[in-house]
């Protein structure tokens, strides 16, 4: 196998990474609706670690892509 | 491959003298860095002024201003406590940099060849710096409270024997991870979302100039996903501020309350 061929499947091999964090973020959000349906009063207090929840997810996914971005154009 | 070796969506990250050096061998040179550093100061500068009048009525730049202060004051409030007032300066600075610095690393000013904006968060030195920053407090204000008794954070209060063994190692890599994800987080959004950017603008480009029916389709598709990611990085921007501020105000609420 040649570098560049190695180099695409690496690639995408990586990209499997920002599909599982979008999972993540799913999970977050739809966690945080379950329970703030329920507890509506109680939601507006738990913004923060809405958020805080998403960015963790979020950034796992974001890195995925950064390597896979990395692997296909900044490797020579 | 052949297609996608002709885009460098790394490009627009590179550090690049400009105005030319002053004198031979000189290392102090103006980069492109430096000026979207002092532009993005500058706007926050005015930004900050301009609603600091302190009128008895306020206009809409103060109600700004300070609705912008109030919402860190409340976020310091609540994580920190009542000794949150100390740490306040530090948590709005970091706040209202990033938050100018990621939404004007954002401007669509490419079309114009020389105002082509720099994003400086997407730098891991600038992001890097500022979690350096933050956990310098963190572990200043520890060391000078508690004395050695800063190191009782690594131990849950009210655990088994056995749990305490097991769980301090983990607590004290999670702590010498901090520093690496709370500086890596707002990096990388910025970072990936440009790349992103880049890609799907070259591809525009490519379709454009590849004069066929599908082309047109790919253009117009491209396109459209440049404008949802667009809107994604104004939310992301906005997102990652919080994110910075709000954590940043949780590791020291754990080193000035110690749990």
């Amino acid at each position: 196998m040649d570098v560049a061929s190695a180099k695409l499947i690496g690639a995408g091999l990586a990209a499997i990474g920002v599909g599982a964090a979008s999972i993540g973020v799913g999970f977050v959000f739809g966690s945080f609706l379950q329970s703030a349906i329920r507890n509506p009063a109680a939601s507006d207090g738990q913004q923060g670690r809405l958020y805080i929840g998403f960015a963790a997810a979020e950034l796992l996914g974001l890195m995925a892509f950064a390597v896979a971005m990395l692997i296909l154009f900044a490797s020579k | 491959m052949a297609a996608a070796a002709d885009i460098d969506p790394m490009h627009q990250f590179v550090i690049e003298p400009i105005f030319g050096s002053f004198g031979h061998n000189n290392p102090f040179v103006f980069t492109n860095s430096a000026l979207w550093t002092l532009i993005v100061l500058g706007t926050i500068w005015l930004f900050m002024f301009g609603g600091m009048k302190r009128e008895l009525i306020p206009g809409r730049w103060q109600v700004a201003v300070e609705g912008l202060i109030a919402f860190i004051d409340d976020m310091v409030d609540v994580s920190i406590g009542p000794q949150g007032k100390a740490y306040l300066p530090w948590i709005f600075t970091a706040f209202v940099f990033l938050l100018f610095a990621n939404l004007m690393g954002d401007m669509p000013l490419g079309i114009v060849a020389p105002a082509h904006p720099f994003s400086i968060t997407a730098q891991f030195t600038f992001t890097g710096v500022m979690s350096i920053i933050t956990f310098a407090i963190v572990l200043g204000v520890g060391f000078w409270k508690h004395g050695f008794g800063f190191f009782s954070l690594f131990v849950p209060k009210d655990a088994p024997f056995v749990f305490k063994i097991f769980i301090t190692p983990i607590e004290l890599i999670s702590f010498l991870v901090r520093p690496f994800s709370l500086g890596l987080r707002p990096f990388i959004a910025m970072f990936a979302g440009h790349i992103l950017l880049d890609v799907f603008g070259n591809f525009v480009v490519q379709a454009l100039n590849s004069h066929s029916a599908g082309g047109i389709a790919i253009t117009i598709l491209s396109m459209l996903f440049i404008m949802f990611v667009s809107m994604i990085e104004l939310l992301v921007a906005a997102i990652q501020a919080y994110v910075f501020a709000i954590l940043s105000s949780l590791y020291i609420s754990e080193a000035v309350n110690l749990h």
